[in-house]
């Protein structure tokens, strides 16, 4: 069972047969409500490539699912699993907000972005460190105070928006609409390729995205502290041993971990509605689970992993439009599948496989 | 203040805590025996779905429930396929069953219903319902607080009794049982289970079964007594306020049954405590009352007021030495 297998079967074919049984499965499931699962990836397709908004919307999409997938992602290199990217991404968005709330009659966009991202960073950093602390101090499971800290979130930020951002005789429960200066400008530079993705609401956080892959991947694999997290992960007592401090290690990824998740608001709150609204992630945390599982933590894999993703939740828009028996919840659907073949069941084609290789190799030695 | 301990608001609690105790229940079945569920959530809604379609196509409430516990303890078992059988990550396993349910019941609801993922209301035979009991003359006839305690004690559905009856019970198999012994000893130290001949694969899935039969009722009791029918994510983090509960009670049933009370009893008063100025504490932001349990479990697990230790062996696959 634990016999070593050639690298390119254990990071290449075996995550991809998860990957297809996963979304066999979801065939199947298609099917079985009487669809047709080959027509129905046409519409996912066309609707998220087939025109310029659609592809503008899926390009929205996976920015914030690399994001949180790079959330998720930071936090499983010290063997950390952050459920929390939701409520770090809702508090992130406070913080995004603020920024853009006090600034936005004052500098222009690319003035406030700096301190819109320490904003959100900041605040998804905050809401990050504390079940880290809670974890290095008290032994608290992360997963189970991350759980807690996404529902807290909620509660926060419905009481500060009904009782201090909120427009006083407006209905609606959202901060006032920032001033335009605020606002991130949208890909109007990618009009000569699709033309349209201007009317949707991609915009230049993306680019922040991809240099937020960037930076994991220093930290992760160039970095003296990168290091001690992988370390830590591959085995904390002998960390310990070496005198890698677990407070250090496992609060500052958490802390980075929420930051990363907290930088998501950009995309909805400075990009999309410019506002600091309800349930500013949209569930974009959880789906970060799945990227990060997918992609496997590498900051490369993710931007894949999110871009499938992106595609799914753009795709399914299209698709519950053309096959109304279809709802967009089978994105939901796939979104399961997804975490249970390629992260909970990744060890499911290991022993039918191992045995043709092993086989291999002793008749060659 | 009266009105939070009047008869209708800890009629309330009770109904309401009653769900929550059934999959807190759950919970520690399955977390006794070392395997961590973070999927309660997932499999409540599923039963609550099963339970409401099976309402709604048979026309009979106990087949209905019957249906509930199946799917139920198909999503426990998928879990414990992962967990049990593979060695993979459990709380990975638990966020998959989340998402699938939460997938699934809406995609099939609206393939099967057309009404945006909703089911039909139930025919009355499909529901259950509360109703006067052999004691309630007795109690009437009590002066004074007798109509209360009926109200309060009496006059509820079948899964109130079934789940206030499986806390003794669960706490009699846990403690005094031959199988309660092998199953909190395997959530300590797996090895030592092992070591003295019993199957480490077979107790944890027949824990893990356990808790799928438990959320299986915990999910009626919301489509098919609390609710008439299935709404879209009508569980509501109902099984993260158990799991809340659970690492309250620090895994013990009776305990499990206070805090549930309690995080209901929080529940029923949210409405008679909006806007109210309470004594010392001035007025309660409803939202801050929403989020209590929450804050309670971090601030236990903090260890501010008494220190919640997991079953030692929960969370981790058990490899057998070679």
């Amino acid at each position: 069972m634990n016999k070593e297998l050639p690298p390119w079967v254990d990071f290449g074919l075996l995550p991809i047969l998860n990957l297809l049984t996963a979304f066999i499965v979801a065939g199947l499931v298609v099917l079985a409500i009487g669809e047709n699962p080959l027509e129905a990836v046409g519409h996912i397709l066309f609707g998220a490539f087939g025109y310029g908004e659609g592809v503008g919307y899926t390009l929205f999409y996976t920015t914030n699912f690399i994001f949180t997938g790079l959330a998720v992602a930071v936090a499983f290199h010290a063997s950390q699993f952050n459920i929390g990217g939701e409520g770090q991404a809702y508090v992130g968005g406070l913080g995004v907000g603020l920024a853009c709330l006090w600034l936005d009659s004052t500098l222009p966009w690319y003035g406030i972005l700096p301190v819109a991202m320490l904003g959100g960073a900041l605040f998804g950093a905050i809401w990050g460190a504390i079940p880290g602390y809670l974890f290095a101090k008290r032994g608290a499971h992360v997963v189970i105070t991350t759980i807690m800290f996404n529902f807290i979130s909620y509660s926060l930020m419905v009481y500060l928006i009904v009782n201090f951002l909120k427009v006083p005789g407006n209905a609606s429960v959202q901060s006032r609409t920032f001033e335009q200066t605020a606002w991130l400008p949208k890909l109007t530079w990618l009009e000569g390729i699709f033309p349209g993705v201007s009317s949707s609401p991609a915009n230049v956080s993306i680019v922040v995205a991809f240099l937020a892959c960037l930076f994991v991947y220093i930290l992760i694999w160039r970095t003296r502290f990168g290091y001690e997290v992988r370390t830590y992960g591959a085995n904390p007592t002998a960390a310990r041993y070496a005198g890698i401090s677990t407070t250090r290690v496992v609060v500052t990824i958490m802390a980075i971990s929420g930051g990363l998740a907290g930088l998501m608001a950009l995309n909805p709150v400075m990009g999309e509605q410019n506002r600091i609204f309800l349930d500013i992630p949209q569930q974009a945390g959880f789906v970060g689970i799945a990227v990060a599982l997918m992609g496997r933590s590498h900051p490369f894999w993710i931007v894949i992993a999110a871009l499938l993703f992106g595609v799914l939740y753009q795709g399914g828009a299209e698709l519950a439009f053309e096959m109304p028996n279809i709802t967009r919840d089978m994105v939901v659907v796939i979104q399961g599948l997804v975490i249970l073949f390629a992260g909970a069941m990744e060890f499911l084609f290991r022993p039918m496989i191992a045995p043709l290789f092993s086989v291999k190799e002793a008749a060659s030695a | 203040m009266l009105d939070l301990i009047s008869a209708a608001n800890l009629d309330s609690t009770i109904r309401l805590a009653t769900p929550l105790l059934l999959a807190c229940l759950a919970g520690l079945y399955s977390e006794r025996s070392g395997v961590f569920d973070i999927g309660l959530e997932g499999k409540i809604l599923a039963a609550a779905f099963a339970g409401a379609a099976a309402g709604v196509y048979l026309g009979d409430a106990w087949l209905a429930v019957m249906a509930a516990i199946v799917v139920s303890v198909i999503f426990a078992l998928i879990h414990g396929i992962a967990c049990i059988t593979f060695r993979g990550n459990q709380i990975v396993s638990g966020v998959a069953i989340n998402f699938l349910a939460a997938g699934l019941t809406a995609v099939i609801g609206n393939a099967w219903f057309s009404m945006g993922g909703r089911t039909p209301p139930l025919p009355a035979e499909a529901r259950f319902r509360g109703g006067d009991s052999v004691l309630t003359p007795f109690f009437d006839g009590i002066p004074g607080i007798g109509p209360w305690l009926n109200e309060v004690i009496l006059d509820h559905t079948f899964f109130v009794y079934v789940a206030f009856a499986a806390v003794p019970f669960t706490w009699w198999v846990l403690y005094r049982t031959r199988f309660g012994l092998r199953m909190r000893a395997v959530g300590e130290n797996p090895a030592a289970v092992d070591t003295a001949g019993i199957s480490v694969t077979l107790l944890r899935f027949q824990a893990v079964a356990c808790c799928g039969v438990l959320c299986g009722l915990s999910g009626a009791t919301l489509s098919l007594a609390l609710n008439s029918g299935f709404i879209t994510n009508m569980s509501a983090g109902r099984g993260f306020i158990a799991l809340a509960a659970l690492i309250f009670a620090k895994w013990r049933p009776v305990q499990a049954m206070f805090a549930c009370l309690l995080f209901a009893f929080l529940e029923a008063s949210e409405s008679r405590l909006q806007g109210r100025e309470l004594p010392f504490v001035g007025e309660v932001p409803v939202q801050l009352i929403q989020a209590l349990p929450y804050i309670l479990v971090v601030v236990l697990l903090a260890g501010v007021i008494g220190k919640a230790d997991a079953p030692k062996a929960g969370g981790v696959p058990y490899v057998k030495e070679r």
